[in-house]
């Protein structure tokens, strides 16, 4: 490659996607260059970050080559035409492989395309590959993958968050300027948080669910990660709306989030921290930089005052019942009969053991600890003081969100309470591991929608911290509105994106 | 180690649990799993410390109600790719080991 | 198990117990696509042609919700007097079974979309006349059916020794209606023939409703017969025993009958009757143990998260209450009326699943005897051929009124009956049009049936010795012998009064 050459695409990678989209489309540069700079940066740095479980390259480049078929034929183009994007490893795509980042769906090649997947394909974006993730979204590191962990190209010795490390590891390495995630309990938020990146976990119901490899279905939800505001939201428009194969998808109105992201302005609106998510348990570094990211929306002209979610405190408890219950429900089907992994079928084993010896191979720990809770919380005698119980927690969560929004616009706390961790720091203690999520979890409750931004690293460790903004539920454009603002003046104030100080691979 | 309300989630206990999840624990997981679980269940607990007797469970994030389909066909999925993608097949069918259990 | 379970006399049993029933019918609704995706329902296709994702439990699929299967259960839930529900939920029921791909079955539990009904069973007694008991219904739900297993290998292509299985899938997630009957107590020595009454009476319901083939034969109506006893004079109900696998309306009669008589002798002895699922066996007319209740069999059970609760608004319901088709045991005694015929005659035209048809055909202006004749004879055994219902044999009301109209009017017999028959269900056009394309008119003219009067009178001398001393009873072999030589064409009555003519 010649030095000009690589500038160029060191050029193209760094690009945002919207700057992409619109020099695609402007001819200045073709899908076929632009998603060929990202494959080779993959074959560069994938060996040592490990966000993709699966590159399809050539796949890609014949999106890459339809889309620009298009443009030389002066074509309308869908909004993300020729745009790379790395798709979570939990959504299907027909004859790609596709894991859920567990060993006992190793090889499986869906017979069909996600919802999701149809919509990235409709919107004109080239699909890289697969990103990894924790065994079926269960995890807040990606070490929980069955093909190793994600590293974070911030620190190649902590964890890149999860369980969609993949994706948000991609987007901090540069190898894909979007990708897609899911946020069961945080899995978009936090890996962003710890990442120096953007995701959003949109409204529960707006996103559709069908071809998301389900872990609890009732928190599940796909959503966009970016490396900024503007480029989140175009991804975030184009995964969203209504499908009629989700019975639980949304057939009202959508916000214009791509609208809202652009209008950054939050002069008087009401701003709320969350009283029960700040204080004990906050790493400083991380309560310092939220409390400067408070200061700038005040401002930027918003009222901040404090609000108190008292259920909150109940959210992890909560959390930790529904989901193992509907997890491990959801992962019944997963017993060697109709695909993926079948071990001990040696004629001297019956179903019945063939099942059990499969799914003792093919799931890891942290899959067979939750669905044992799981089986637990909802065998009969438990289900009153374990599932139901928690479900009405989370009507009290919500109602909590209800009163809060009666008195302000959007809420706000740390994302995370820690930068990222060291691999391997919390992986033999469940409960610790679980804590990263005590910000994150309350949304997923009660079904609104919440992003994370970059707000700057931690003085102690120079890793980024993340803000989380909520907000109602179909309220997405707020959210958007809202980080754009702090997302501009923050850049303005550093005189340069947070994420050009990720050290070079 | 009990959890406050009395449950605990002792070997013999994860033993059934696994059973009834169809999970072929090793002697070294259940001893493992059952620590690790107890603690989570400990932590877990916490849910009964809220006075809920009158509060609705919410099931769903939004309230939608009657979401159906038209009883029309559409095209099914090709035998062939499915069947691809099985551990064993014989005659079209899916191939399974033997059933012990009854009907 | 292989030893014989003892048994005590009925008569002796329901002396000394009276016998509490309860009954589970699963019914198999005729929607077009599955109760959660739009797979066709079609019976007998392909093995695993009728599967997508969702009815495979593949992962990332999602189950939404048949509205035509909605309506259904609520049409069932009102013939069968029910309150439906404001709001109802599906549920999940978790356990694993090659047969279901999921792992877990789609079904309702808590909150069932019709309950508190009943159906007024008409019982006949042995001596012509009818009690009525009422069978109250606990629940109607809805639920999903399971794919289909073959056992290969072994001796028998039963279960137990297979070495092992094969399975298709086609039939996961045909949409399944279960109905739940309160316990029914005080029926007695009846208890049998209220089991049988019940299952043929709630079958006719159904049938009613065109919702349904309910073909007990076929599997699209399925009953669990639930028997527990209760020492005379008490009310300490009993443990009860699921009996399955019960294929015929007189095999649910003989089912409760058997285990009656075992559960008796049980008890007699002082043992226990043990909780378990039993398996009626055709060929004994007994029942064998099955698989024990046990406290493993935990179904946590918990609402499905993947759909949304059905709440079916005031009109809507009575949208559907006023499309009711009249009861049937109420359409059956009218007709029985109109058509004045016996309880076996009428129960006859029922069983076939004729009614319909008669009652077309004799509106097109057929004599019921006719009519019933033709379809409860020829389309009937037809129908049976085909393993298909009487109504899909190609033959409708309007082409029996044809046919029976050329028979009155002596263009063709029974026996050239039969060939129209065959040339409309092949599609040839209309009865008439059959008889002219074919050439199927009856041979009237006297010429070429002397020929063969004559023909067969000089070829059977020791019958025609036999007619002339005024024997006419081996006429028959005469007429025999002229259909054959005119394959079929002549009529019977002329060529009698030619017999006779030509004998002088
Ligand atoms: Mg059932
Ligand atoms: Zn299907």
């Amino acid at each position: 490659m010649s030095e000009s050459a690589i500038s160029l695409n060191t050029e193209l990678i760094k690009s945002s996607a919207s700057a992409l989209a619109a020099a695609i489309a402007h001819r200045e540069i073709s899908s076929r260059e632009v998603t060929d700079a990202h494959l080779d940066r993959i074959e560069q740095v994938d060996e040592q970050v490990h966000a993709f479980l699966h590159v399809d390259a050539e796949g890609a480049r014949a999106q890459a080559d339809a889309v620009d078929a298009k443009v030389a034929a002066g074509d309308e183009l869908p909004p993300l035409a020729g745009v790379p994007v790395g798709l979570k490893d939990v959504f299907t795509q027909r004859g790609i492989p596709t894991t859920a980042g567990s060993r006992i769906l190793e090889g499986w090649r869906p017979p069909y395309d996600a919802t999701v997947t149809t919509k990235l394909k409709g919107s004109g974006a080239v699909i890289l590959g697969k990103t990894n993730m924790d065994e079926f979204a269960m995890g807040s590191s990606t070490e929980h993958s069955g093909y190793g962990p994600t590293r974070n190209p911030w620190d190649l010795d902590r964890i890149p968050g999860g369980s969609g490390g993949g994706s948000a590891a991609a987007l901090a390495a540069f190898e894909a300027p979007l990708t897609v995630g899911t946020d069961t309990g945080g899995s978009i938020r936090q890996p962003a948080s710890v990442t120096g990146t953007v995701g959003t976990k949109p409204t529960y119901g707006s996103v559709s669910r069908f071809g998301l490899i389900a872990l609890a279905s009732s928190l599940d939800q796909g959503g966009p990660c970016g490396r900024n505001v503007a480029d989140t939201a175009l991804l975030h428009q184009a995964l969203a709306g209504h499908d009629e194969r989700d019975s639980t998808s949304w057939a009202g109105e959508y916000p214009d989030v791509v609208a809202a992201a652009a209008k950054r302005d939050v002069k008087g609106m009401k701003i709320g921290l969350v009283k029960e998510l700040s204080g004990e348990g906050y790493q400083a570094g991380v309560s310092q930089r939220f409390d400067e990211a408070v200061k700038v929306l005040t401002d930027l002209g918003a009222e901040v005052v404090e609000v108190s979610c008292p259920h909150f405190d109940y959210a992890l408890a909560a959390y930790y019942l529904i989901l193992p219950s509907e997890a491990s429900s959801n992962l019944a089907r997963f017993d060697g009969m109709r695909f993926g992994l079948r071990e001990g079928d040696d004629g001297n084993h019956t179903v019945e053991q063939v099942m059990g010896l499969t799914r003792d191979a093919g799931f890891g720990d942290e899959a067979k600890r939750r669905i044992i809770l799981g089986t637990y919380a909802l065998s009969s005698g438990y289900y009153d003081a374990y599932y139901g119980q928690a479900q009405k927690v989370r009507t009290l969560i919500a109602q909590d969100f209800a009163a809060a929004f009666d008195q302000v616009d959007v809420l706000v706390s740390p994302t995370a309470p820690t930068t990222a961790f060291k691999l391997g720091e919390k992986l033999d203690d469940p409960v610790a591991m679980y804590l990263n999520d005590v910000a994150t979890i309350p949304v997923n409750l009660a079904g609104n929608c919440a992003m994370s931004l970059p707000i700057g690293l931690a003085p102690e460790d120079g890793l980024p911290v993340g803000l989380q903004i909520m907000a109602p539920s179909f309220a997405d454009d707020r959210l958007y509105n809202v980080g754009g603002a702090v997302e501009s003046a923050l850049v303005d104030s550093w005189g340069h994106d947070l994420i050009s100080e990720v050290p070079a691979l | 180690m009990t959890s406050e309300t009395g449950n605990t989630l002792d070997v013999a206990a994860v033993a059934r649990l696994a059973e009834l999840a169809r999970i072929s624990l090793s002697d070294e997981e259940l001893q493992r799993y059952s620590g690790q679980l107890d603690q989570i269940l400990h932590s877990v607990d916490k849910v009964g410390e809220v006075a809920a007797d009158d509060v609705v469970p919410m099931s769903h994030p939004q309230p939608l109600v009657n979401v159906t389909r038209p009883d029309v066909n559409k095209p099914c999925v090709d035998r062939e790719e499915v069947l691809r993608q099985a551990p064993a097949v014989e005659d079209d069918r899916f191939r399974v080991p033997q059933i012990l259990g009854e009907e | 198990m292989s030893n014989v379970d003892q048994k005590v006399p009925f008569t002796e049993a329901v002396e000394a117990f009276d016998p509490l029933l309860g009954f589970e019918v699963h019914v198999e609704l005729s929607t077009k696509s599955k109760m959660f995706c739009a797979c066709p329902t079609e019976f007998g296709a392909e093995p695993n042609t009728q599967v997508c994702p969702v009815c495979l439990g593949l992962p990332g699929s999602m189950p939404v919700v048949n509205q035509d299967a909605i309506e259904s259960t609520i049409k069932i839930g009102l013939a069968l007097n029910c309150k439906i529900a404001e709001s109802s939920r599906f549920a999940r029921k978790n356990y694993f079974y090659p047969d279901m791909p999921k792992d877990y079955q789609i079904s309702q539990y808590d909150e069932p979309i019709c309950y508190d009904g009943y159906l007024d069973v008409e019982v006949p007694l042995e001596d012509g006349t009818k009690k009525s008991v009422r069978v109250e219904i606990e629940r109607v739900h809805m639920e999903e059916d399971t794919g289909k297993l073959t056992h290969a290998g072994g001796a028998t292509g039963r279960i137990q020794g297979a070495d092992y299985s094969i399975v298709d899938y086609n039939r996961a997630g045909v949409p399944l209606i279960e109905i739940v009957t309160k316990v029914v107590p005080d029926t007695g020595a009846l208890a049998p023939e209220v089991g049988r009454a019940y299952v043929t009476q709630l079958r006719d319901l159904v049938r009613g409703l065109k919702v349904s083939d309910v073909r007990m034969e076929q599997g699209s109506l399925r009953c669990d017969a639930n028997v527990s006893l209760m020492p005379a004079g008490t009310s300490e109900w009993g443990t009860r025993t699921e009996t399955k696998n019960v294929n015929s309306f007189k095999s649910v009669e003989q089912a409760i009958r058997s285990e009656i008589e075992r559960q008796a002798a049980v008890l007699q002895s002082g043992g226990k009757v043990v909780q378990e699922t039993r398996h009626y066996q055709e060929t004994s007319g007994t029942t064998t143990s099955g698989r024990e209740k046990t406290d493993a069999e935990d179904y946590r059970y918990f609402p499905e998260p993947d759909l949304v609760p059905v709440e079916p608004s005031a009109e809507w319901i009575e949208e559907l209450r006023a499309g009711l088709p009249e009861a049937p045991a109420k359409r059956v005694a009218r007709l029985q009326e109109a058509w004045g015929l016996s309880d076996f005659d009428m129960q006859s035209v029922v069983n076939a699943g004729a009614l319909d048809v008669v009652e077309e055909t004799v509106a097109a202006g057929v004599d019921q005897a006719a009519a019933r004749k033709w379809w409860l004879g020829e389309l009937a055994r037809r129908a049976n051929e085909q393993g298909v219902e009487i109504d899909q044999v190609g033959v409708t009301p309007a082409d029996v009124a044809g046919i029976v109209a050329l028979i009155d009017e002596g263009k063709i017999n029974d026996k050239l009956a039969r060939e129209v028959i065959d040339g409309v269900a092949s599609g040839e056009g209309t009865p008439a049009e059959v008889v002219e394309a074919r050439g199927l008119g009856v041979v009237s003219d006297d010429g070429p049936l002397i020929e063969a009067i004559d023909q067969a009178l000089a070829d059977n001398p020791d019958v025609v010795e036999k007619l002339r001393e005024g024997n006419m009873q081996p006429v028959g072999v005469i007429i025999g012998a002229v259909m054959k030589a005119t394959r079929g064409q002549a009529d019977a009555g002329r060529a009698r009064e030619l017999i006779i003519e030509r004998l002088g």
